[in-house]
């Protein structure tokens, strides 16, 4: 069985590996941004309303390739050429990548926690504002953790979409699963043994995931329910 | 304590307080009643500027409420105030709705918020619910947690929003235990409330509005006994049916 042979099992376990950090720093990165435009969403400012829904119609309206591509082909000529240079000799690829697939996820994310903010009732807002709590803290105790706890199943899936999503970033060079699978066919022509094992692998994490999504979702259930 | 010269306010065309004149001292206890629509709720929603205004003034403790300088959120940990529907925050428990302002608005130690929080839950009899959450409870138990998450950062106002007409008949006597309790300890409160036993027995004086207007105000032996305004004398017969 050749995907035993040292050499390929690790080329593959690296692509696997470098999937989950990219993954996992691109959430992160996607988490924060759309956290952010969701409380600038909610204020009354036009402008600032204006300037999300704009940031938001973008990341949905650009294929995902295009934005990536972008990203690590135009993003840098923006920059100076001495930072651009650094940024191509320290693994440019992955840190664009994390920033496309990010910004992108963001959009999405902003959207699903929106939807949950819509499910709160106005009286929690206003309780919180009546006890002198400023704008922030009443977002940030009262009205995003609950808004957080409806959004999670939406949010599940956005996690496993984007977890699929990283292999677009072959496209400019990431190492990671789809393209050490694609090197590995391309060094022993074992189509589907190989891509088969790509699978099995992608289908592996997204269990994970998915398992993980349930126990959160169980964890911060509302015991009760909203009936308060 | 509180005081309101020639408050308005207006809905668009609609004026929904007019000219209101209102102060109480120190300790005192107001019932403010009347019609639904009078303007009750409004009134005492421009107290602590939940409700903004258009003409007149108000001052809590000495403190023009509407002054451009004023912090409404500083104002308002110095303005309890209960609602209607309650209003607990669901996913946090019992314990922690009633520390919620002292450990996240004023930023106290959490050992300090949770001795002061569970004095306030034995007060109100929920000790033993401390780690339920509010759905689990009762109308009652949620609207007596709410006065404890009311009092946690020791206003020396209460407002009281029509505070039992969300509840079941039989939940209703122990949150007015509650506030019974409160009035007698020295609480300075204002409450709008249809409960007429409640104002015979603990107010100092009874406001009756219509229309937007203070129509009357009066003790309530007086009130109760011979009031003067015929839409007061209606309104009570009404209640008195019911």
């Amino acid at each position: 069985m050749y995907l035993l042979e040292a050499q390929y099992l690790y080329q593959m376990l690296g692509g696997m590996v470098t999937t989950i950090q990219l993954f996992i720093v691109s959430w992160v990165l996607a988490f924060s941004v759309a956290l952010t435009l969701v409380v600038i969403r909610a204020t009354e400012w036009s402008v600032a309303r204006w300037l999300v829904d704009a940031y938001v119609e973008y990341h949905r309206n650009v294929p995902l390739l295009v934005h990536v591509l972008f990203w690590y082909f135009g993003m840098p000529e923006l920059l100076p050429e001495s930072v651009r240079g650094w940024l191509y000799q320290h693994n440019a690829e992955m840190s664009l990548a994390a920033i496309a697939l990010g910004l992108g996820a963001a959009a999405y994310i902003a959207e699903d926690i929106r939807s949950g903010l819509r499910a709160i009732p106005d009286t929690q807002f206003e309780a919180a504002r009546a006890m002198g709590a400023n704008y922030l803290q009443g977002m940030r105790y009262v009205i995003i953790p609950q808004a957080l706890r409806h959004a999670v199943p939406a949010l599940i899936g956005r996690a496993l979409l984007l977890f699929k999503n990283t292999s677009v970033t072959m496209a400019i060079g990431v190492a990671e699963l789809t393209y050490q699978a694609r090197e590995i066919e391309n060094d022993t022509y074992r189509t589907f043994a190989t891509y088969g094992a790509a699978t099995a692998m992608y289908l592996a994490g997204a269990f994970l995931i998915m398992f993980i999504g349930a126990r959160i979702h169980a964890y911060y259930a509302i015991s009760g329910g909203r009936n308060a | 304590m509180i005081k309101m010269e020639k408050v308005s306010k207006w809905f668009g065309q609609h004026q929904v307080l007019n000219d209101i004149d209102l102060s109480l001292n120190k300790g005192e206890v107001v019932v403010i009643c009347g019609p639904s629509g009078s303007g009750k709720s409004t009134l005492i929603r421009t107290i602590n500027r939940l409700e903004s205004i258009q003409g007149g003034r108000i001052e809590v403790d000495g403190e023009d409420v509407y002054a451009g300088h004023m912090n409404v959120n500083s104002l308002r940990q110095k303005i309890g105030f209960v609602f209607q529907q309650f209003n607990l925050f669901p996913h946090m428990t019992v314990l922690d709705n009633v520390m919620f302002g002292l450990v996240n608005i004023q930023k106290r130690s959490k050992k300090e918020s949770m001795e002061r929080a569970r004095s306030l839950l034995d007060r109100v009899g929920l000790l033993e619910k401390i780690n339920a959450y509010p759905g689990a409870l009762s109308g009652g138990q949620q609207q007596r947690v709410a006065i404890a998450r009311a009092l946690a950062q020791q206003p020396p106002v209460m407002l009281f929003d029509e505070p039992t007409s969300a509840l079941d008949p039989e939940m209703v006597g122990e949150v007015l235990q509650v506030m019974k309790e409160l009035a007698k300890e020295g609480m300075t409160m204002v409450c709008v409330t249809h409960e007429m036993g409640f104002a015979r027995e603990v107010a100092d004086r009874v406001v009756f509005m219509d229309a937007g207007q203070i129509q009357e105000i009066a003790d309530p032996e007086t009130f109760f006994t011979s009031p003067q305004h015929p839409r007061a004398q209606r309104f009570l017969s009404d209640v008195h049916i019911r």
